[in-house]
């Protein structure tokens, strides 16, 4: 398997995929935050930020509709909103009786329902926009800049590299799993519930020595290269005036969106 | 294909602000806590081995076994990462996967990392490393059915904690996702249950090392028992009053002040309001009842440790 098949980063060259990293985080941060405390029902505020994402979507050379596509992720968790929908504040809009329940939908657990959908909505097209701009190590030394802990910088840098190995063996596990489960077309194959869970059982432990094996022999590796403790990267992520007119721009931008939420 | 829809990873705009504030500042110290006493004990060697230990997880996660009717059983991994681990470094480990989940595939959210973080991370290393402390010196097949239970009860609470960030921030009714969460999750949990005990007792084959006495009392102190027994109770004293009685949580959070902090007014449960299939009865009950006996067997093994270890004396 190749290393993109996980990887949301495009190999497009555009203003915001030169920005620097940091500014990228910072935004993305503060346009969740934003959303976060935008009032239910703010729909201008809302349709502003979402304009917003448009605007950041033509200028990374991606489509305007790129993050739109990619946006679905969130529609499992909807399930759990769903509930809001009947709350008992607010007037109730009909009744429906389903025999065991009798469910009352109201105006204000509709606004809340499809409040709630909305930020997630626009929350999860930044963080794509993000990934999709930034190359991972840089997003990661962004974040060592930023001060995250050093040690939780470099187990996430260790768990980008090896992910794609570690997939590769757990993927030639399975298809060693399938190619000893030969059976008849129609017919049952294999064995009981407990005994498939003990054969996937066992691939986690084999998965897990392997790992634990080949670490070793990384840090050896490492050892012999000259592995002092800290991961270098090429890129000197310096912040020119242009990154730092662009944070500054956007941040007023998120200022005017919360603006308009709360200024009716 | 590693994108199979976890329900406890929580998206950016499902909690509010307060509620992910507050989760955030307890995962950052939990966190530090853990890089510190990391720091401490380990050298530098076992940073390249817990990145390769979150690799690992992910890794894992993708092996699936087909249960019945199209669905198939997961693997979460948390409770398995403390119990090989140890605590602190299981802590890393999972905080490791959770952020690298919402960053690179946004299985998750920025924002509600630190949630995410504590509900999938913190809540089954505590549960998962305490509940098997407790057992470290008996025999293997009481520490593969320890091990079992305590990943199940870690799956349980962090489902639990998930329906509560949610109702605290008004996003979902307590009446109705605590039973359902619980109620997905009993069977979810037996799947980690199961993959947890079969994946530790091939390592306790191929090398026992990892898992002898020593090298487990090593990695986390008596705390953790406590500190796992403790919250292990809380999760179910709180199970049966969120999905039996839920008035009763709503009016304690309440009187604690909780639900003036949310942005909007929080829910109040209409009295006449009756989900009978799944709020009273049949799965709080029966959950109730599962879980209620395991801490029972937990408590009864300590106590029968810690008589004896005084008759010894």
């Amino acid at each position: 398997m190749h290393i993109n098949a996980f990887d949301r980063f495009h190999f497009h060259d555009s203003f915001i995929h030169r920005l620097d990293p940091r500014i990228k985080v910072v935004v993305t941060v503060a346009f969740i935050l934003s959303n976060a405390i935008l009032p239910d029902g703010s729909w201008l505020a809302f349709a502003t930020a979402w304009l917003g994402l448009l605007v950041v979507n033509d200028l990374s050379n991606l489509g305007l509709g790129y993050s739109f596509k990619r946006s679905y992720i969130i529609l499992p968790f909807i399930l759990v909103a769903i509930t809001a929908i009947f709350s008992p504040l607010g007037n109730p809009l009909a009744e429906w009786d389903l025999g065991f329940v009798t469910l009352i939908p109201t105006d204000f657990g509709l606004v809340r329902f499809f409040s709630v959908l909305t930020r997630s909505w626009l929350s999860v097209q930044m963080a794509i926009l993000l990934v999709a701009t930034t190359q991972f190590p840089d997003l990661i030394h962004a974040f060592e800049h930023l001060r995250l802990p050093r040690v939780l910088t470099t187990i996430i840098a260790f768990l980008y590299r090896y992910l794609f190995v570690l997939t590769n063996e757990a993927l030639r596990l399975l298809r060693a799993r399938e190619a000893r489960s030969a059976g008849l077309p129609g017919q049952k194959r294999g064995g009981k519930l407990i005994w498939r869970t003990k054969v996937t059982g066992s691939m986690a432990g084999q998965l897990f020595l392997r790992s634990y094996e080949r670490s070793d022999r990384i840090y050896n590796a490492m050892l012999a290269r000259g592995y002092t403790g800290h991961l270098r990267t090429l890129n000197p992520h310096k912040m020119t005036r242009a990154d730092w007119l662009v944070l500054i721009l956007s941040l007023f931008v998120i200022l005017f969106i919360q603006f308009v939420g709360w200024v009716r | 294909m590693l994108l199979a829809p976890a329900p406890l990873h929580i998206p950016d705009g499902f909690l509010n602000l307060v509620v992910s504030l507050i989760f955030w500042a307890a995962t950052v110290i939990m966190v530090g806590l853990a890089t510190s006493k990391t720091n401490q004990t380990l050298g530098e060697k076992q940073v390249p081995l817990m990145g390769i230990m979150a690799a690992f997880i992910f890794a894992a996660q993708m092996l699936n076994f087909p249960v019945a009717g199209g669905t198939s059983g997961h693997f979460l991994g948390g409770a398995l990462a403390a119990i090989v681990l140890g605590p602190w470094a299981g802590i890393l480990v999972m905080t490791a996967v959770v952020a690298v989940q919402a960053l690179l595939f946004q299985d998750g959210g920025l924002l509600v990392m630190g949630a995410n973080i504590f509900n999938m991370g913190i809540i089954t290393a505590v549960i998962g490393f305490g509940l098997y402390r407790t057992v470290i010196g008996r025999n293997k097949n009481i520490r593969l059915i320890v091990a079992g239970m305590s990943a199940w009860l870690a799956t349980m609470a962090a489902a639990l904690l998930t329906s509560l960030q949610l109702w605290l921030s008004s996003t979902s009714r307590l009446a109705l996702v605590v039973p359902a969460m619980l109620g997905v999750h009993a069977l979810i949990g037996i799947g980690e249950a199961l993959i947890t005990v079969a994946a530790l007792a091939f390592i306790q084959e191929t090398r026992p090392d990892l898992l002898d006495k020593e090298a487990t009392a090593s990695s986390g102190g008596r705390g953790w028992i406590v500190a796992g027994i403790l919250v292990s109770l809380l999760a179910v004293l709180i199970s049966p009053l969120a999905s039996g009685n839920p008035d009763g949580l709503e009016r304690v959070a309440d009187d604690l002040g909780f639900l003036e902090t949310g942005s909007s007014k929080p829910f109040e449960i209409l009295p006449d309001y009756t989900f009978p299939v799944l709020g009273d009865t049949a799965i709080s009950t029966i959950i109730a009842g599962v879980v209620g006996t395991f801490i029972l067997v937990g408590l009864l093994i300590l106590i029968g440790r810690n008589l004896r270890k005084n008759r010894k004396q």
